[in-house]
């Protein structure tokens, strides 16, 4: 393996975990945006404010990681890519910004007024970053950022195969969420909780999965490249996802939550991979392949020592914190609600 | 007769010539987004070592009035990091959207750093989340261990960050040879010449800024007359790092600004206002470039020599010596410049009265006038700042990278950047709104004896019977 290819290959694990982690973080806006008035949706919403709270920004950090290893191993792909597909990196930028700011301002509103308005533009929010973010896979993935730049403002991201990437991703980053709030509710005692989004959650995964292989259809014209890849070399991982989605639908149904989990995971792990492998080598399909994209070996090498240094660093860290957040210790609210699980039982 | 540098004239003369139509839009949106996220950046570096020394003398010392107010800054903390993440997202963002000409050419010499910035904002927003969380969920002492990495971690990432604008006023690690870019040593740029003691800088004027803040709150409570032991104490920590801070940074400035004459002369010409080079230079308190002429300025003779070149006769290289094309503009540079240094000796003056004063067995913290400084000194803290970076920033043009690549060059062509800055505008004036109506409504809340501050969605609060609290 090149050095580019394994910096490369560093970027889209990067990619991987912040399309599972961040996007689930993101998905439980929509079940924040349809969870009904405010003394309807208090109990949701105060779940999802307990099951992001402690992770969001740190999930939030691997877009960071791909951004600057990005532009630190692949300066010329990264300033074209910038310059084509301008409107939806900032559409999803304003995402972000509105996301995070209006979470962190909710948490802490003086008035139910207040909060609802915060809440609104955080739900909202959540769903727009992943759909152009997806528009922004879909047009690379279908060659449409020229290598050297300046691509067309406009159709290089509204073509059916970056609309089919934006779906896609809105639908799987709520059904993800979805997943871990079924799981997260049963587990804190939330039943009634726990069957609405259960119930949710199915249908957002039914509708997400024959959008998934909808989109096989037009890809073939829109993105000969991909397509091929998917039908290809990547097939396996099509299928698996096939399957792992499958059943994860069934585990929902017979309430296996906790297990459901890790099949959704790895459901969309599979189609993210499956991306990832179709496109292999192309760093910009069509246009520039992951080596002819790669800058001053001097660099790769000192970025492979970051990405060292930052696994044995940053891995365990994040390990306790998701080990600790799915603690007995963490589920008890012990200084926020205190009265929250025993009032609604 | 000289070229006029007034910004005006400098702006008109930039749209004149062929010039990018990405250019002048960019330059706002870079400057409002990196003047804003400086300023939560600064807490996210020095906030979690103060909440560490309020949090630990509240464990050690079983000291409810420290825990409280450790509680109370990780609450503020919290609502303050979010802002200070997304906004730094923004600036990642901006790098590219904004520069393509500086990370198209030169992404693989400067990236190295900003890779490890990464790493250390990983560090921060784990650690920050177990902090926030961990309250009343960890044993005490595990818990309060988990503020220094992230304490850490904002130091590193300041370093890092730093790094890169160091290596765009001392260029090295890599070599031009037919316009291209070759001969990439990472290392070298990121562990350019002017890091260390840019860094520096940085770092402790991050101190002044939270420290004088964060104090100046708590001097409003005490001029409200709430003068308990939680006022007491929430003045007096930040305030005690707030004057090591204040105290180190003119030193600091002063030896930054030595390096100044040798790395780019045009920019010590505007800091100094030095429009020919006299022997010895004079100090040149205030005053504007009018035409070609110094106006309305202070002159002190000799101290402008002693100051900038620590010697009695090496004078300050005067702008004519400097070709017109690469003359920043002058008067921006000059004032920003002289805010910064007036505030900063204005602040370890203030800080060194109060102490030489406790000393001698007064307590100003009784004497209105004072308070009333210390109120006013968060704000002036923060003008510092972002002065500061003006001054580096316009001193540095027509340069991005100093001698290398022109700012002309960075840009691009996007002339819809319009829209994104005035997008830009609105999205942080909400947010500024935000955030304050947040922190105000909290500090209101704690006052009126309210320590948790539950949500007020939560299921308790929507139900009928809660709804009324
Ligand atoms: C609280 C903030 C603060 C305060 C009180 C001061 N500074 Fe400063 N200064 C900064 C905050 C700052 C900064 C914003 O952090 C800068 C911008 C770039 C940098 O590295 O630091 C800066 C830049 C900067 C530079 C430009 C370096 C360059 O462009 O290469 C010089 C020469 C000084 N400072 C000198 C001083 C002196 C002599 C001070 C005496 C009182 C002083 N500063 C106070
Ligand atoms: C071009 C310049 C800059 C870029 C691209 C940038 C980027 C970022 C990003 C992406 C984040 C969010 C990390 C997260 O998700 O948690 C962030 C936060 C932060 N930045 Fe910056 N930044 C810049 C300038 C600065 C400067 C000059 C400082 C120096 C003080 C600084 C210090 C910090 C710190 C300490 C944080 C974490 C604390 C917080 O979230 O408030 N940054 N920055
Ligand atoms: C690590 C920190 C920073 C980096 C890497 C950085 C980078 C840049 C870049 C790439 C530009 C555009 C090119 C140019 O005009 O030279 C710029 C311009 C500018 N920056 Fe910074 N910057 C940093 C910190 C700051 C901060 C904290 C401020 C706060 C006020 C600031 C203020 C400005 C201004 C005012 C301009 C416009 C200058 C002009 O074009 O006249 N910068 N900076």
């Amino acid at each position: 393996m090149s050095l580019a290819v394994a910096v490369a290959a560093a970027m889209f694990v990067a990619v991987l975990a912040y399309a599972l982690f961040g996007g689930a973080d993101f998905g439980s806006g929509y079940f924040d945006l349809t969870a009904g008035g405010s003394a309807r949706g208090a109990e949701l919403r105060t779940l999802i404010d307990h099951s992001i709270g402690p992770v969001w920004e740190a999930n939030h950090v691997w877009l960071i990681f791909v951004l600057v290893t990005w532009w630190t191993a692949f300066p010329v792909s990264f300033a074209a890519t910038m310059s084509t597909l301008f409107v939806p990196l900032v559409l999803a930028l304003l995402g972000i910004v509105l996301r995070g700011a209006s979470f962190a301002f909710r948490k802490y509103a003086a008035t139910l007024g207040q909060a609802q308005l915060f809440g609104v533009v955080f739900a909202a929010s959540s769903l727009i970053t992943p759909f152009f973010l997806g528009t922004v896979a879909g047009a690379i993935a279908s060659g449409r950022v020229p290598a050297s730049g300046s691509g067309d403002l406009w159709s290089s991201w509204l073509n059916p195969t970056s609309v089919f990437g934006g779906v896609i991703a809105v639908g799987t980053c709520a059904f993800l969420a979805g997943v871990f709030l079924v799981s997260d509710a049963d587990r804190n005692g939330h039943a009634a909780l726990a069957t609405q989004l259960r119930l949710r959650t199915l249908v957002v995964g039914v509708a997400t999965g024959l959008v998934v292989f909808a989109a096989l259809v037009p890809l073939e014209h829109d993105a000969p490249t991909l397509s091929a890849g998917l039908t290809g070399k990547a097939a396996p991982l099509i299928v698996l996802s096939g399957l792992t989605g499958a059943a994860t639908l069934w585990l929902l149904v017979v309430r296996r939550f906790s297990v459901a989990r890790l099949t959704a995971l790895v459901a969309v792990a599979s189609v993210v991979c499956g991306w990832g492998v179709g496109q292999y080598p192309w760093l910009l399909v069509d246009q520039v392949t992951i080596v002819d994209a790669a800058g001053a070996t001097s660099t790769l090498v000192a970025l492979l020592v970051a990405v060292g240094l930052a696994a044995v660093v940053v891995l365990p860290a994040l390990a306790y914190l998701y080990w600790l957040t799915q603690s007995e210790r963490w589920t008890e609210h012990p200084d926020e609600h205190p009265t929250a699980q025993t009032t609604r039982h | 007769m000289l070229p006029s540098t007034a910004p005006l004239t400098t702006l008109v003369t930039l749209l004149a010539t062929d010039v990018p139509a990405g250019l002048m839009p960019a330059r706002e949106q870079m400057a409002v987004s990196l003047g804003w996220h400086i300023i939560l950046a600064c807490f996210g570096v020095a906030f979690p070592t103060m909440i560490f020394v309020v949090h630990r003398r509240g464990i050690v010392k079983d000291d409810p009035v420290a825990l409280g107010l450790a509680q109370r800054w990780a609450k503020v903390s919290a609502v303050l990091f979010a802002i200070g993440a997304v906004s730094g997202t923004v600036l990642s963002f901006e790098m590219g959207l904004l520069w393509p000409g500086l990370m198209g050419r030169f992404g693989d010499v400067l990236g190295l750093p900003f890779a490890f910035e990464g790493m250390s904002f990983f560090v921060e927003a784990i650690f920050l989340g177990i902090y926030l969380y961990g309250w009343g969920r960890m044993p005490p002492r595990q818990h309060l261990l988990t503020l220094l990495p992230m304490a850490a971690a904002g130091v590193f990432g300041t370093f890092c960050v730093i790094s890169v604008n160091a290596w765009m006023n001392n260029p090295t690690g890599f070599r031009i040879v037919d316009g291209r870019v070759t001969d990439v040593h990472p290392w070298r740029a990121m562990f350019n010449d002017g890091v260390w003691l840019q860094f520096a800088h940085m770092w402790v004027g991050a101190f002044m800024l939270v420290g004088f803040v964060v104090s100046g709150v708590y001097a409003a409570g005490l001029l409200r007359g709430r003068r308990d032991e939680h006022h007491r104490l929430g003045f007096a920590v930040p305030f005690t790092f707030a004057t090591v801070a204040a105290l180190a940074q003119p030193l600091i400035g002063h030896v930054l600004g030595l390096r100044v004459a040798t790395t780019q002369p045009a920019k010590l010409a505007a800091f100094e206002l030095a429009q020919h080079t006299d022997s010895p230079s004079p100090l040149r308190l205030g005053g504007l470039l009018i035409d070609g002429h110094v106006r309305g300025s202070i002159d002190i003779p000799l101290l402008g020599s002693i100051i900038a070149r620590n010697s009695f006769t090496t004078p300050v290289q005067g702008m004519d010596t400097i070709p017109v094309a690469n003359r920043p503009p002058v008067n921006i540079t000059h004032i920003a410049f002289q805010s910064m240094v007036g505030i900063g000796t204005l602040l370890a003056l203030a800080v060194l009265v109060f102490w030489l004063a406790r000393w001698r067995g007064r307590d100003l913290t009784q004497q209105r006038w004072f308070l009333r400084f210390c109120v006013v000194a968060g704000p002036l803290a923060i003008i510092a700042l972002e002065m500061g970076w003006i001054a580096t920033e316009v001193g540095r043009q027509p340069w991005t990278v100093y001698g290398v690549l022109r700012t002309v060059d960075a840009a691009g062509d996007n002339g819809g950047l319009w829209w994104t800055f005035s997008a830009v505008l609105l999205v942080y004036a909400g947010m500024t709104a935000g955030a304050y109506v947040v922190l105000r409504s909290m500090a209101r809340r704690w006052r009126a004896g309210e320590e948790d501050l539950p949500s007020p969605y939560g299921p308790e609060a929507a139900l009928p019977e809660g709804a009324g609290r």
